[in-house]
């Protein structure tokens, strides 16, 4: 429901050792009701970025728009008003530990000074959304990792924001809970139309739930835009390397081991794209040739609706066929390159 | 100084004997209970008052506070160390004539409340500075990302999330006025230190000091399970099956 505009904006922080430079004319634009991911490796200035879309960190130079509307013009009391219409969650969910659930849903609207029956009312809505209706008199305490990030998720839509900003909001979380808050921040994007910036280092985040994405690396914008894009060429070594990682860390990949004979250094990364997912690919491929192949690696999923994924495939020792290979999986439709990257 | 046999008298001595002291003496003890409690809960009522102000205006203006002050922090910094470098027995000499000023008299339980205060404000500032900064920055920053003021900050979630750290520091603070009033008896506090002072080191009547060191301790522990008791009773982190 609410546009985001970052542009020109650098941070500098001054430190005992002198400055240092979190942000270099960061520029992003992040469509109403968009899943902005904006993903990078640690101290690539993530945070620091997500911070100044709120303001709770100023910026040292540039703008930072919501709806047109520059938060650098807005008085402190403004900018607070216009807070509340940011919600946000955090890596270590940071509910109130001392409130039950119910009071820390209602805690915005505390602050906000709305009546406390609304609240109260309002909040048990919001529990119901997030499924932990039945939690509203526990406490922090008693909750699972999962069940905090919802708590923390029905507190964050308790002022009915127009953005939802999430800093790390699944890093502390196992594979399964993770899916599942996406899941859940997915349902409400559509529900509710709410902007949604995720701040992640997992790909696998981005993939999942993001339409575009943003790449930093030491505190600049290397590359971004739509995430099925990025996904099937990434350009700079900095989207290679999450995508790799990603890999690694998949809870779906399904990895065969190398066998020894069929051991060669012809290794090629085949693509995926909408027309071409569904058809039993390789297994026609090894049925043509009566040559095998060894996968090194598959990936596949549903990347922003559309099917989407990857396989490294690894050619034999003496393969016969390898051209003829290569060009079968062209004619497919399929993007072939090579991926020297997976030869041990 | 030390009377052995005193002391051995006291705990020889039969029903009648032990009635008889009580007769004596119990009236006094009672007199010096009641004064020892009313300088104590009335002290720590009253640095509080002073004190919990105190803490927060430390707390919010420090450097990495939520409204960075350094003059206002470093003035309130450096009155609470000197205050808190002068040993009470002093303070308590120095503060006489405007003990006199405001209560009309130097001597007496009401009297000693007024040095006892003042020695217990930068003290209690102090623990109520450290509970605060206790409290996790990514819950105060999650208010802040609501919208929440600074004094909402500190009404909604530093009292809030520092609570159970202010109670136990606030049994602490109490455990070290109830020394302090013991002290005060040394220069006509009233309360129990009080009556040590006058039977036990005047006249030599060690069993008078004894109970009323018994009797000290016994209001130690007291006030200490009551303030335990409280904490935890209150505290909602360690409820059932936390991760």
């Amino acid at each position: 429901m609410s546009e985001i505009s970052v542009e020109h904006l650098s941070k500098t922080f001054t430190t005992k050792d002198g400055a240092v430079e979190a942000l270099k004319d960061v520029n992003i634009h992040i469509d109403s009701g968009n899943i902005f991911g904006i993903i990078g490796m640690s101290g690539a200035g993530k945070s620091t970025l997500v911070r100044c879309m709120n303001y709770l960190e100023v910026p040292s130079e540039g703008q930072v728009k919501i709806d047109g509307r520059p938060l650098s013009g807005l008085s402190e009391k403004e900018l607070r008003q216009q807070r509340q219409d940011i919600g946000m969650i955090f890596q270590h969910f940071n509910l109130l530990m001392q409130k039950s659930v119910l009071d820390n849903v209602c805690f915005p609207l505390s602050i906000q000074g709305k009546k406390r029956a609304d609240a109260r009312k309002r909040a048990e809505e919001l529990l119901e959304i997030v499924d932990l209706k039945e939690k509203k008199t526990a406490y922090p305490a008693q909750l699972s990792g999962g069940q905090k990030q919802r708590v923390a998720i029905a507190r964050a839509l308790a002022s009915d924001p127009k953005i939802l900003l999430c800093d790390e909001a699944t890093s502390a979380l196992d594979p399964q809970t993770t899916s599942s808050i996406l899941k859940l921040l997915k349902e409400i994007n559509a529900k509710f139309g709410i902007t949604i910036v995720i701040i992640t280092h997992q790909m696998s985040v981005v993939r999942e739930i993001c339409d575009h994405v943003a790449i930093l690396k030491d505190g600049a914008v290397v590359e971004q835009g739509l995430v099925s894009d990025i996904f099937s060429h990434p350009k700079t070594a900095v989207a290679k390397e999450l995508i790799r990682k990603d890999a690694g860390n998949d809870v779906e990949l399904k990895a065969v081991p190398p066998q020894k004979e069929i051991h060669g250094k012809d290794v090629i990364r085949i693509v995926f794209s909408e027309n071409s997912s569904f058809e039993p690919v390789i297994s026609n491929l090894v049925l043509t040739f009566h040559e095998p192949v060894n996968i090194l690696k598959a990936d596949t999923k549903n990347v922003g609706g559309t099917a989407k994924g990857e396989m490294v495939l690894q050619f034999m020792k003496n393969s016969r066929n390898q051209q003829a290979m290569r060009q079968y999986l062209l004619d497919r439709g399929l993007a072939v390159e090579e991926a020297p990257e997976y030869v041990e | 100084m030390w009377n052995e046999l005193q002391v051995m008298m006291l705990a020889a001595a039969g029903p009648a004997n032990l009635t008889e002291w009580w007769a004596k003496y119990g009236g006094m003890l009672l007199e010096g209970i009641r004064g020892t409690i009313y300088m104590t809960v009335v002290s720590t009522a009253l640095g509080y008052l002073f004190g919990l102000p105190l803490g927060v205006i430390l707390t919010v203006t420090d450097k990495n506070g939520l409204r960075p002050n350094a003059l206002i922090y470093k003035i309130l910094d450096v009155i609470a160390n000197i205050l808190r470098s002068v040993p009470f027995l002093i303070l308590l000499i120095m503060l006489i004539p405007f003990t006199r000023a405001l209560v009309g008299k130097s001597y007496g339980t009401t009297a000693v409340i007024v040095p006892l205060t003042i020695a217990a404000i930068p003290f209690i500032g102090r623990m109520v500075e450290s509970s605060l900064k206790e409290v996790d920055a990514g819950v105060i920053e999650a208010a802040r990302s609501m919208g929440a003021g600074t004094l909402q900050i500190v009404w909604k979630v530093l009292l809030v999330e520092g609570r159970i750290s202010l109670i136990v520091n606030a049994t602490i603070a109490m455990g070290t006025i109830l020394g302090y009033s013991a002290m005060a008896g040394a220069v006509g506090g009233g309360g129990l230190g009080d009556i040590a002072v006058r039977y036990g080191y005047n006249r030599y009547q060690t069993d008078i000091m004894l109970v009323t060191v018994v009797l000290l301790v016994i209001l130690f522990q007291i006030f200490q399970t009551i303030g335990m008791f409280i904490a935890k009773k209150l505290d909602r982190r360690r409820q059932g099956n936390a991760e």
